[in-house]
């Protein structure tokens, strides 16, 4: 009888380390491919309306792009936390939070109201999710709280915030009782990029925090910090880097950049409160940070990567007549793919007989 | 006499490195057989090859006459193969008779004890079986793991580094217990960079350098020198000599009691001083209370401020960047994670301690390129360059690095913790050289080391620490090696030597 074991590589190939996402997508589909043979679709035609049709026209590309957005700034965050070995899980509570506070400042928007609203909401949801990442920081740093738990934990409070909220104080009077707010005025809605499209100025404030965070992990002092943190905590306070500093603005930054992206999707395509702000992107973003390999640029592509597996999700469904669950299963997918050949470019299986091992 | 084991042309190669590269080489029965060589030399690996760890490319291996294919360490057991690793792997919580028995098949647990005590009365390893092992003493511990391996009543004894851990009384059980295990037949395979260990105790010494043997010699007929010289490929470089007084206090510790997480860390009102232009060595054995030191001294765990004074101001409560400002550097044992990040380049490595290397909020990685490749240069770091990942270098070249790093920041307060831990004697003998060039320079040096002969060579004073307490000074050629050893157990008399002012 044979067994297996996992050995570590000595010198893990550098190549493979960065294929390894790739390898992983590859992996997904080929699997997602299997997937819709067994639900006796065609897996060519299940394909094509998961992967081609969402790329077919400048309208279908610009909905890749605003659901790529909040996955985008949510990811960038993230990448920073956890690059400093921060593992704040709970995004998607910061992201709520965010289009809670950035939902609050809209809905004091009258049909009067200037353009001067847009800044105003922006910096409300950046604010909102930022105080919402620092109930996470605080019990970290005054209990040394777990912040995985505390920050997931948060983000059931957050959606129940939002449910109260919708169902009682800002609930639209003439909304037939649906647990919604009423809808933002004019003033209060995020420009738009394309006119007759439902991308907005959201994409591209993701692609200049991108281009930040960027150059924040490279070239500053509490970008270098970050890595240090992360990469070699001993070492950190060898050099006398304040691990609390590092805590705080890790978090801070992830919770604005999440609550960013709430606030964009409320007061961008959704335009106004209600419980579903998010179809978890709070979640997808964490698989989106390590696909991306926790750049920024990485991210991007694995942000287009997730989204497209959003819209094909949503089309599997109206075209195909699939469950929508079809989103969730390529996600779970594409991190288990990826996790695995993570673990084969650090290891390599060794085959032994039973009998003789240890 | 047939051999107890015999290697032909065993060759071992990772994708970077050839390990092992057509060794050859026999022991015979009672045989006490020394492997020297730098470190990366293959000695390692080839007992990793013998013991069933890892797998020869090319070659075989025989027992007693016979070829065998060693494929686990439990088939190397049953071959009556045993090694003694450098790290030991016990239970703290448990006692040494369970502690060996989980390692045996099931048996009593009084059985156990009995074959222990048989066995500890026969090579005079004192040890009590029904001890729990967080009350021993490294020592001890390391008589735990040479009972362990001998109740297999093995016919091949390796031992890693035994010694690196002991005091010298120790080292003389040891040998001693190593000695009659051979006289019964026992072949031993002993591992070492100390050269008069190995010329002491070995009648037969084998040299490796990059995974060939260069030389099978008797050690007993050699020189020191002779060895060193069959080792690294060439002369090391002589020490320099000394002869400035030193100057003012430095650094001063005063009174300093910590509490730690870990009774071994504690401090109990530890004094000294160190003075510009000397190099006060500590000696003692690891686990003394040396980690909590480092760490007061380096900022990293903040005390009362009176008790650490740099250049005569309060410095216990200021972190490692305000030390450094204040000219104190600081080079911890630990070079991987501690002393340098091993996924990130040399430039970036310098950026850790280069506090001048940022203006703004923003690192100049320009500037930390220049000074990295400066670095390199000055203290004959081999490296591809500034870019080269701190993980790239061998552990002797990033000793160099990161001592040369704190070096070339001209420090008046330098503080090294074991300067020259698994280097090879090549770069030791440079970085002990750096250190004297800097005590030249004013520079006050504070070196903690396991390694006596180190300290007698470098220091001008020597305290020893044990159980949290400091010795008073002594120059090193006032006082034995032997009595450093008894001083090194704790005992020392309080009026045995003469305060720190009285000797400066």
């Amino acid at each position: 009888m044979k067994s297996f074991a996992l050995v570590a590589r000595a010198t893990p190939s550098r190549l493979f380390a960065w294929l390894s996402p790739v390898i992983a997508i590859l992996l997904t589909l080929a699997a997602g491919a299997w997937l819709f043979a067994l639900m006796g679709k065609d897996p060519v035609q299940g394909l094509r309306v998961f992967l081609l049709e969402p790329l077919s026209s400048v309208r279908a590309l610009s909905e890749l792009a605003l659901k790529a957005t909040p996955l985008i700034l949510v990811g960038t965050g993230l990448a920073v936390c956890f690059r400093a070995n921060i593992w704040n899980i709970g995004a998607e509570g910061q992201l709520i939070a965010g289009a809670i506070a950035g939902g609050g400042i809209a809905l004091l928007a009258t049909r009067e109201s200037t353009r001067a609203f847009v800044p105003a909401i922006l910096l409300a949801s950046a604010l909102g999710g930022a105080a919402w990442a620092a109930i996470t920081a605080w019990l970290r740093d005054r209990f040394n709280a777990n912040e995985i738990l505390v920050s997931l934990m948060l983000v059931y409070v957050a959606q129940l915030l939002l449910a109260w909220l919708v169902q009682g104080p800002l609930k639209d009077p003439a909304g037939y009782g649906f647990p919604q707010s009423r809808l933002f005025e004019a003033a209060a809605r995020m420009p738009l990029l394309i006119e007759g499209t439902r991308l907005n100025i959201g994409f591209v404030l993701a692609l200049a925090a991108v281009g930040f965070i960027w150059a924040l992990l490279a070239r500053s002092v509490i970008g270098f910090q970050l890595r240090v943190s992360g990469l070699a905590p001993l070492a950190a306070r060898y050099a006398g880097y304040s691990g609390r500093r590092v805590l705080w603005f890790s978090l801070l930054l992830s919770g604005a950049f999440a609550g960013l992206a709430g606030g964009l999707e409320a007061a961008g395509p959704i335009g106004q409160l209600s419980p579903t702000i998010s179809p978890g992107y709070g979640f997808a973003a964490i698989i989106v940070a390590f696909v991306g390999r926790l750049h920024p640029v990485g991210i991007v592509l694995a942000a287009f990567v997730m989204a497209l597996f959003y819209i094909g999700g949503e089309l599997a469904q109206s075209r195909l007549g699939l469950p929508s669950a079809l989103t969730g299963v390529y996600q779970g997918l594409l991190l288990f793919f990826l996790l695995a050949c993570d673990t084969l470019v650090g290891h390599r299986l060794q085959w032994r007989s039973a009998a003789r091992a240890d | 006499m047939t051999p107890r084991i015999s290697l032909r042309g065993i060759s071992k190669r990772y994708p970077s490195v050839v390990a092992n590269d057509d060794v050859s080489l026999d022991v015979l029965p009672g045989e006490i057989l020394a492997i020297l060589g730098e470190n990366g030399a293959g000695k390692s690996t080839l007992m990793k090859i013998i013991y069933g760890v890892a797998r020869p490319d090319a070659g075989s291996i025989a027992i007693d006459g016979q070829t065998v294919e060693i494929e686990s360490p439990a088939q190397a057991r049953s071959l009556g193969i045993a090694m003694v690793f450098q790290h030991f792997a016990l239970f703290d919580s448990l006692t040494v008779a369970e502690n060996v028995a989980l390692g045996l098949p099931p048996a009593r647990l009084a059985d156990v004890e009995a074959r222990l005590a048989q066995r500890s009365r026969r090579y005079a390893l004192e040890i009590d079986p029904g001890q729990r092992v967080h009350d021993l003493s490294v020592g001890e511990r390391q008589r735990v793991e040479i009972l362990r391996s001998l109740l297999g009543d093995p016919r091949l004894l390796i031992l890693d580094e035994p010694t690196s851990v002991l005091t010298p009384q120790a080292v003389d059980r040891l040998f001693d217990t190593l000695r009659q295990l051979a006289a019964d037949g026992v072949s031993i395979v002993f591992i070492s960079h100390k050269l008069d260990e190995i010329r002491r105790l070995a009648s037969r010494c084998i040299v490796m350098r990059t995974g060939r043997v260069v030389a099978d010699v008797d050690p007993r007929a050699e020189s020191e020198a002779g060895l060193a010289r069959l080792m690294i490929g060439a002369d090391p470089p002589a020490i320099a000599a000394h002869d400035t007084p030193p100057g003012e206090i430095a650094l001063q510790v005063s009174s300093l009691s910590t509490r730690g997480a870990e009774r071994r860390s504690w401090l109990h009102g530890v004094s000294f001083d160190v003075r510009r232009g000397e190099i006060v060595g500590i000696a003692g054995i690891s686990g003394n209370g040396q980690a909590a030191l480092m760490a007061v001294l380096g900022g990293e765990w903040l005390v009362d401020p009176d008790t650490v004074r740099i250049g005569g101001r309060a410095a216990g409560d200021l972190d490692p960047a305000q030390r450094r400002a204040l000219g104190l550097r600081y080079v911890p044992e630990e070079r991987l994670g501690h002393g340098a990040v091993p996924g990130l380049t040399l430039a970036e490595n310098v950026l850790l301690t280069g506090d001048t290397l940022q203006s703004g909020g923003l690192i100049r990685l320009n500037q930390a390129r220049e000074l990295a490749a400066e670095v390199l240069q000055r203290f004959d770091v081999r490296a591809r360059g500034p870019s080269a990942r701190a993980e790239s270098l061998s552990g002797g070249n990033l000793q160099k690095f990161i001592v040369g790093r704190e070096i070339h920041a001209a420090p008046s307060v330098l503080v090294v913790d074991q300067p020259t831990w698994g280097v090879d004697v090549g770069a030791a003998a440079r970085i002990r050289n750096e250190l004297i060039a800097l005590r030249a320079a004013g520079c006050a040096i504070l070196v903690v080391s396991e390694e006596l002969d180190e300290l007698y060579e470098l220091c001008d004073r020597l305290l020893v620490i044990a159980k949290g307490r400091m010795s008073p000074p002594v120059r090193p050629h006032d006082i034995a090696i032997d009595e450093i050893g008894r001083w090194m157990s704790g005992l020392w008399a309080p009026a045995a030597a003469p305060a720190a002012g009285a000797i400066a």
